[in-house]
């Protein structure tokens, strides 16, 4: 099953976005928050990033949503430390955002998608129109 | 390289955080009043970290690299975490560096730079100070001049790219938003770069 990294600067978000993804899908326990800095502050910590892509992942992959600023550089960081390690892990980085995304790419990592389809289903949520 | 990794890392977190206010107050202007703070935290873990036994340049220089892509927080974190760590695999190692060996590695850190911002010279980043002082620097080793000359004159090059980045607009981060209000404000990042290649030509002056 395709595990999903949700990468926020606030700790409450990834945790919130985690929280709300998880009711579309009862059972599915591979979204896992990745919010702030160590020590509860505001920010993003490739490190924290790594380990949540660890433990995502089953051996199918992991897709990544990220929210503002040093969030997406931080996600790219945490790949290449996990690169740099030797683990073989599969993640990739969705250009969604991060509440929408969250909740398409549960419901598609739970009914047994790939990465690439997770990945889609997470980016197609862009073009979803709330009005 | 007297004294060795620890001594210059030593004078950069000292550095940094003694301009943890005028970075933030940079910062303040033009972008979102962290960078001093998120620097000085992310240093603060650093020396932490390391210890005088450290003393492999480019272990130490990977330690330094994923300590800042941890412990700092903002944008400068992945951005300076990468220069160090690019810096560290060219110099895995080595104990003492070679005015071409810091050549390779202000080149690398560059490229560390570019590959995870993807910016370019001229955006108003951290880039306007370290790509002329790079330039410099090669470029004075290339006329016979020693480790210290040429990191002197590296040091003017990033202070004129400082004074540059306040003639020009930021394309990239949060300072774009302002748009032509950042014009007259020198960039925090380009800052920060200048202060660490100053740090690193006292060091190697044995200031």
């Amino acid at each position: 099953m395709v595990g999903i990294v949700i990468v926020s600067h606030s700790w409450k978000i990834a945790e919130g976005v985690c929280d709300l993804a998880r009711e579309m899908a009862q059972g599915y326990d591979k979204i896992i928050p990745a919010g702030g800095l160590e020590d509860g502050s505001t920010g993003t910590d490739a490190q924290r990033i790594a380990d949540a892509i660890v433990e995502a992942d089953t051996g199918s992959g992991v897709v990544i949503l990220a929210d503002i600023g040093s969030a997406i550089m931080s996600a790219e960081s945490a790949i290449e430390i996990l690169e740099d390690e030797g683990r073989e892990i599969n993640a990739v980085i969705a250009d969604a955002p991060i509440v929408e995304g969250a909740v398409c790419a549960v419901v598609e990592a739970a009914g047994g998608g790939s990465v690439d389809s997770v990945l889609t289903a997470a980016e197609e949520s862009r073009e979803a129109s709330k009005l | 390289m007297q004294g060795g990794i620890y001594k210059c890392l030593s004078m950069i977190a000292e550095r940094i955080t003694a301009n943890k206010d005028f970075l933030t107050e940079l910062d303040r202007e033009i972008g979102d009043s962290d960078h001093g703070i998120n620097m000085a935290r992310g240093f603060q873990a650093v020396m932490e970290k390391l210890s005088p036994d450290d003393t492999d340049i480019g272990a130490t220089l990977k330690k330094t690299g994923m300590t800042l892509l941890s412990k700092v927080g903002g944008a400068s974190g992945p951005l300076y975490g990468t220069a160090y760590m690019e810096a560290g695999k060219i110099t895995a190692g080595k104990t003492e560096l070679t005015p071409e060996d810091m050549k390779a590695v202000l080149e690398a850190a560059i490229a560390g730079i570019q590959k995870r911002g993807k910016a370019v010279r001229g955006e108003k980043t951290m880039l306007d100070a370290i790509i002329p002082a790079a330039e410099t620097f090669s470029a004075k080793i290339a006329e016979g001049s020693d480790m210290a000359g040429a990191l002197e004159a590296a040091c003017e090059s990033a202070k004129e790219g400082v004074e540059y980045t306040k003639t020009i607009i930021a394309t990239k981060g949060r300072a774009s938003y302002l748009g032509e209000r950042s014009i007259g404000h020198q960039d925090p990042g380009a800052t920060s770069a200048m202060i660490t290649l100053e740090a690193i030509r006292d060091f190697m002056k044995g200031a």
